[in-house]
């Protein structure tokens, strides 16, 4: 199996279902000649022509509002926000109008548009390219949310999106991008929307996450099992909403302690959340309180080295954390 | 009023006066169907004003003012036979003369099942009419402008002959995405035709407070497209403009029409236009009522008798009553359907 990069994968994944599917086409800035600021398009319109790869006008709002229009026709846009910080003008047609969709007209409309958002921190980008977004879509009835951390997954869970009949939020770590590798199968596969996976096995604590994070999360119980401190069990969401609690309290249940990491804001993240349903489901079971490690309640990591490390979890961070609970 | 793109005197501004002629594609017969149909539709939009201040329908917001140049783009539409319709919310001629009957009509505004729109999740006639390729989602203006353009995107992408119409109010024209839908649509020549019913006020807000400019038409020119200014109390002058504006929007991209109209009733039932609106202006709009307009036209012209006018107007008292008797009648939505559609399968 071939050793690919997350935007190999992403690449992969758009390319395959561009070729399967006539409907499926590709719209945001940048995307065309350039092949994305990210090159996740990069080959796309020399293939697919520029009817399916749209250069956009600078203007987020109407390459959301477009591609919901164009998906009413029956078509399945993938528009791309080049960073999340940018999504906000086109906040309205994504939760205002996307989401409502269906429930709106009784079941008789679909959306399925799968925008694309590279997002997240720890590459010096500052307030306006760092940001994490997934809370506020995560909030909202009618979207789905993927997040995914690795390139098999990236590929599987994105392909599955595009054949999806709503909309679908994808997030794409921009650390992870070229930072993380990992096999990918040539052929043809589709992974589920909604089922997280169980990463790597443990027995003593339960660390659930995604994305970046999900990677420091299994550095940092290598290090706690290196130690002989404990067996953390890694859990990784890989899609937001819905949430699949039954594999991340179900882990839960078996170690009887839970931390949470995410590099979002801690309040009303999507730790909250998991937080409330295993005080909810699991409290039973728990030997130790739940744990959080998640960014801090300021507006973005900021761009100073030292600010930015400041604000972002790590493996350090996490192994601490994880040491915490262990020996509680 | 001077039509930007289009030399002044086009026979878009002069139909109605226009002696013997009359539009490609009308009839003398197919006018008084148009008043028969205007009639029903004030007959009802009425009615159900009468039904808020009885407590049966929680909102509404009137055509009254607006049925000409609703009526008239839509025979316009229809006549064409291949167009898609993204209206707004004060578009009751569109959505109702599309197809819908009295009763359909009447459920949607009580909030009963059987709403064509959304089966009551929505305010009255929101949502999707997709038998009669309709869709208007959200009551956030200009939201349905971007929709419409994507909708003309994957029209052109397919190739199908088709020409979406979208209509937005002057409170409207003021949005971004206004501006970001003309825009994407000059760039791409879409087959669009953008259809501002102007009245002059966004709720309460005068246009001299919205905009600097006295129509909304000029704006076209800098999309790269024509802007037409028509007189939306004229049903034929809003026929003729928009038929031309469908050809041209199939043939060379986008157009946009500027009807300029008059809003009889306040924006909503929730409203009190009193507050803002002297009433020598409403009393002089209602001078120019489209339906006693179109209608004394109708007889100048020989179409129409007087006592065919009764006639409408008496079947039109009858329809609309058997329709409040049937939707008062009616079930609500069963509130086991308040969590179903969340996600499409």
């Amino acid at each position: 199996m071939a050793v690919k990069s997350v935007i190999e994968a992403v690449r992969e994944a758009m390319r395959e279902e561009m070729r399967r599917d006539e409907t499926v086409f590709v719209m945001g800035e940048d995307v065309g000649w350039r092949g994305g600021v990210f090159l996740a398009t990069q080959g796309f319109i020399e293939e697919f022509g520029e009817r399916r790869v749209i250069d956009m006008p600078l203007a987020e709002a109407s390459i959301m509002g477009i591609a919901l229009g164009a998906s009413f026709r029956g078509l399945r846009p993938i528009p791309e926000v080049e960073f999340a910080d940018f999504l906000w003008p086109a906040v309205n047609q994504l939760i205002g109008e996307a989401a409502r969709v269906h429930y709106g007209t009784d079941g008789k409309l679909n959306a399925p548009v799968t925008i694309r958002i590279p997002y997240g921190g720890g590459i010096r980008g500052g307030l306006y390219h760092s940001q994490n977004v997934e809370a506020y879509f995560f909030h909202t009835p009618g979207l789905k949310v993927v997040a995914p951390a690795t390139p098999y997954d990236a590929k599987g869970l994105l392909k599955a999106a595009i054949r999806d009949n709503n909309p679908v939020v994808f997030l794409e770590h921009k650390k992870t991008y070229r930072l993380v590798r990992g096999e990918v199968p040539e052929e043809d596969y589709t992974l589920p929307i909604g089922p997280a996976e169980v990463k790597r096995a443990g027995r003593n604590v339960t660390v659930v996450s995604y994305g970046l994070m999900l990677h420091y999360c299994l550095e940092a119980a290598e290090q706690l099992a290196a130690e002989g401190v404990a067996e953390v069990e890694v859990v990784d969401l890989r899609t937001l909403k819905p949430l699949d609690t039954e594999t991340a309290l179900n882990s839960v249940k078996k170690t009887g302690k839970l931390l949470i990491v995410h590099e979002d804001n801690i309040t009303g993240g999507i730790g909250s959340e998991i937080a409330a349903l295993a005080a909810d489901e699991a409290f039973d079971y728990l030997d130790a309180p739940i744990a959080r490690l998640c960014g801090p309640d300021v507006p973005t990591m900021p761009f100073a080295q030292t600010l930015e490390d400041a604000y972002m979890p790590n493996t350090g961070k996490i192994a601490d954390a994880l040491r915490r609970l262990a020996a509680y | 009023m001077t039509p930007i793109g289009i030399p002044t005197g086009h026979p878009a501004n002069s139909v109605a006066t226009a002696a013997g002629e009359l539009p490609a594609g009308l009839t003398p017969e197919r006018l008084v169907e148009a008043y028969r149909q205007m009639t029903l539709v004030r007959t009802l939009d009425e009615r159900i004003w009468m039904m808020n201040r009885q407590g049966k329908v929680p909102i509404a917001a009137s055509g009254q003012g607006h049925e000409a140049a609703q009526l008239g783009s839509l025979l316009a539409a229809q006549q064409d036979g291949n167009c898609f319709l993204f209206p707004y919310y004060r578009d009751l001629s569109i959505k109702m003369s599309v197809g819908l009957t009295p009763t359909q009509v009447m459920l949607s505004f009580m909030g009963k099942a059987g709403d064509p729109y959304s089966n009551a999740r929505q305010f009255p006639l929101q949502g999707a009419d997709l038998k009669h390729k309709v869709i208007q989602l959200s009551n956030v203006v200009a939201a349905g402008l971007t929709q419409a353009v994507g909708y003309a995107l994957g029209c052109q992408m397919l190739g199908d002959g088709t020409v979406t119409l979208v209509y937005f109010g002057d409170g409207a024209s003021s949005q971004g995405e206004t501006h970001e839908a003309m825009n994407f649509a000059g760039v791409h020549k879409l087959p669009i035709v953008f259809i501002c019913e102007n009245n002059g006020y966004a709720i309460s807000v005068p246009q001299r407070m919205q905009m600097a400019i006295g129509d909304v038409a000029a704006r076209a020119e800098g999309y790269g497209f024509p802007g037409l200014v028509i007189d939306g109390m004229d049903l034929l002058a809003s026929y003729e403009a928009t038929r031309e504006a469908i050809g041209r929007a199939r043939r060379e991209g986008p157009v946009m029409l500027e009807m300029k109209v008059e809003r009889l009733m306040p924006h909503t039932t929730d409203d009190d236009d009193s507050r803002y609106r002297p009433r020598e202006e409403v009393e002089a709009a209602k001078l120019r009522d489209p339906l006693i307009l179109f209608g004394d036209w109708l007889q100048e012209q020989g179409y129409l008798t007087a006592a065919q006018q009764a006639g409408y107007k008496a079947a039109a008292t009858k329809a609309v009553n058997e329709a409040t008797d049937a939707a008062e009648a009616a079930a609500p939505p069963d509130a086991a359907e308040m969590g179903k559609h969340v996600y499409a399968p």
